[in-house]
């Protein structure tokens, strides 16, 4: 072992080794077995599977379900890129605009973000709940009514969210360089102005980070339907994993479900590359 | 907020500064109010949660707590999820330590290629890879244990902690180990001297934000963990909130019991956690 060891190249591999072995065990080679089955008739109990070619995906064109999922996944990520991302850049700038508490506000901000996901849904359960909380006060079943409770279960989640983006941001909102504030405020530009003028343009590397992975991981959004609605009610909260989630564990479709999965990764993937293209062109580091 | 025309890049002034706490408050309001709310439903009776779970306790009852510990099982679930954290943080640190030093330190081939993999792979949505992973586990004995749930967390979690990982190393002064080379070190001894306890920070900042994703994992742990006695505790509290008899009360205090370790551990290394969690992107929408 001693000597293949002072060949930095060699060592480097076998540095590396325990994190290829463990991605490619829990990532890679479920990934592309999730590829093979989707071409398949798998239940997901017993090995045997049949080829049948492109079916799993002709059938997800007319499955209702999965077009729900769909729009409600676009619906979700749509929120998220407005919601959430507007409440983080507004309470960052402001952050960055006094000088006493700072510190107190971000941790505050920041605390739902550790509260776990099925704590949370408790905790939101109750507040919105129809007979006690909120929903008795302005007479609504937030989650129980199809046409509220997709709203709802996003607002829940984005409750956990809002302020990881205003700590990630006002890190972001530091690091732009004072004298051009400065420069703004002597050509007469008012705090929304520089916002727009020097705050976002300064940021955007950061911003675009957060844009793309708002993206990814709206697709990957299931704990909260899982948790408070169960994709109800009539299917209004069903999203893509959710619907994925119930065809694999509880229809034994797990062929199916991974055609289902592979065109999730398909979707993230083409918005990484994308990413990616632009991040090279323009020198970004992360 | 036009009277900060004049004013300087940091700091507003007047009225324009006591609407900026106005807003900042309510912000911190909406944050912290919910969590506080549910601290008091843990504290009241059943017939008080009846009458509304948006206000005060009247009558305080602690014993709630205790209760929801023994019918909830969180005693179990909070052995499990220790095992968990701690196999989950241990090893995602060995794993994502060895890897970053050698995407920091020695040239090896393939390396960009190497770290743009594992920015796909981070972000590669998780429903894609479940089902044969579920098969695999159940076949490979890993379903259903405690040390499968800590393999696929180390998995998941240590593509963002070996670049987070990486770019710390980066920032390292390279002298030690140069002159440690020269006095004959080899890599292993230079990287296990010199270079983990210059990193002990990233290290720790790895730990905490595994730690915490292990800890409030639900996809995984619902899916790969079905015996009561190895739900770590985000499922033991799932299930005792799903349960038969809903006893809101009781379901606020197991709830609060699950996020007061976090809590405080937050409360104490905050700078850490923040650091981590807001380069590393470890925790999903």
């Amino acid at each position: 072992m001693k000597l293949p060891l002072r060949d930095r190249r060699v060592s480097g591999w076998l540095f590396m080794l325990p994190l290829v072995v463990v991605n490619a065990g829990v990532v890679l080679v479920p990934c592309l077995f999730s590829i093979w089955y989707s071409f398949t008739d798998w239940t997901g109990i017993s090995s045997r599977a049949r080829f049948v070619g492109l079916k799993n995906y002709a059938n997800l064109l007319d499955d209702p379900e999965f077009a729900g999922g769909l729009v409600h996944n676009v619906l979700w990520t749509a929120f998220f890129l407005v919601v959430p991302m507007a409440m983080g850049l507004f309470g960052a700038y402001v952050l960055t605009r006094i000088r006493r508490f700072r510190l107190l506000f971000r941790t505050l901000y920041f605390i739902p973000y550790i509260v776990a996901s099925v704590v949370n849904a408790s905790i939101w359960r109750s507040i919105l709940d129809p007979d006690t909380g909120i929903g008795d006060l302005l007479h609504i079943n937030p989650l129980g009514n199809p046409d509220l409770a997709l709203w709802s279960v996003e607002f829940v989640n984005n409750w956990a969210w809002w302020g990881f983006l205003v700590v990630v941001f006002l890190a972001a909102m530091q690091g732009v360089n004072p004298t051009l504030y400065e420069a703004a405020a002597v050509d007469g530009a008012g705090a929304l102005r520089q916002f727009f003028s020097v705050t976002l343009p300064g940021i955007r590397p950061t911003f675009a980070f957060l844009g793309l992975m708002t993206v990814i991981w709206s697709f990957l959004a299931f704990d909260y339907v899982y948790i408070l609605t169960q994709g109800g009610p009539a299917g209004s909260t069903d999203l893509l994993s959710t619907v994925l989630y119930r065809d694999a564990f509880s229809n034994l479709q797990s062929g199916y479900a991974c055609a289902m999965g592979v065109v999730m990764a398909l979707i993230s993937s083409v918005v990484v590359t994308a990413y990616l293209i632009v991040r090279t062109a323009r020198k970004w580091e992360i | 907020m036009s009277t900060t025309s004049g004013a300087r890049a940091t700091g507003l002034r007047g009225r324009g500064r006591a609407l900026a706490y106005v807003v900042l408050t309510a912000l911190a309001i909406f944050a912290i109010g919910p969590v506080v709310l549910f601290f008091f439903n843990a504290l009241k009776t059943n017939g008080e949660y009846a009458a509304g779970s948006l206000g005060l306790p009247r009558s305080w009852r602690w014993d709630n707590f205790t209760a929801a510990w023994t019918q909830a099982n969180m005693g179990a679930g909070l052995a499990n999820s220790a095992v968990v954290v701690l196999g989950t943080a241990a090893l995602t640190c060995v794993v994502a330590g060895c890897a970053s030093y050698a995407l920091a330190r020695l040239r090896v081939r393939g390396s960009a290629a190497f770290m743009t993999y594992l920015l796909v792979a981070g972000s590669l949505p998780a429903q894609m890879f479940l089902m044969p992973l579920f098969y695999m586990w159940s076949r490979a004995g890993l379903y259903d244990s405690r040390s499968g749930l800590v393999l696929i967390y180390c998995g998941l979690f240590s593509p963002f902690a070996t670049l987070l990982l990486r770019s710390f190393m980066l920032n390292l002064p390279r002298e030690m180990e140069e002159a440690a080379r020269i006095d004959g070190a080899g890599e292993i001894r230079v990287f296990l001297r010199i270079v983990v306890p210059n990193a002990l920070p990233g290290f720790l900042t790895v730990a905490l934000t595994s730690g915490l994703s292990a800890y409030n994992e639900f996809l995984f742990a619902v899916t790969m963990v079905e015996s009561d006695a190895k739900m770590p505790l985000s499922t033991t509290f799932f299930s005792f909130q799903q349960g038969f008899t809903q006893n809101f009360t009781l379901i606020s205090a197991a709830g609060f019991i699950m996020i007061a370790p976090m809590l405080v551990l937050f409360l104490l290394l905050q700078r850490r956690f923040i650091d981590g969690l807001s380069t590393s992107g470890l925790g999903g929408v």
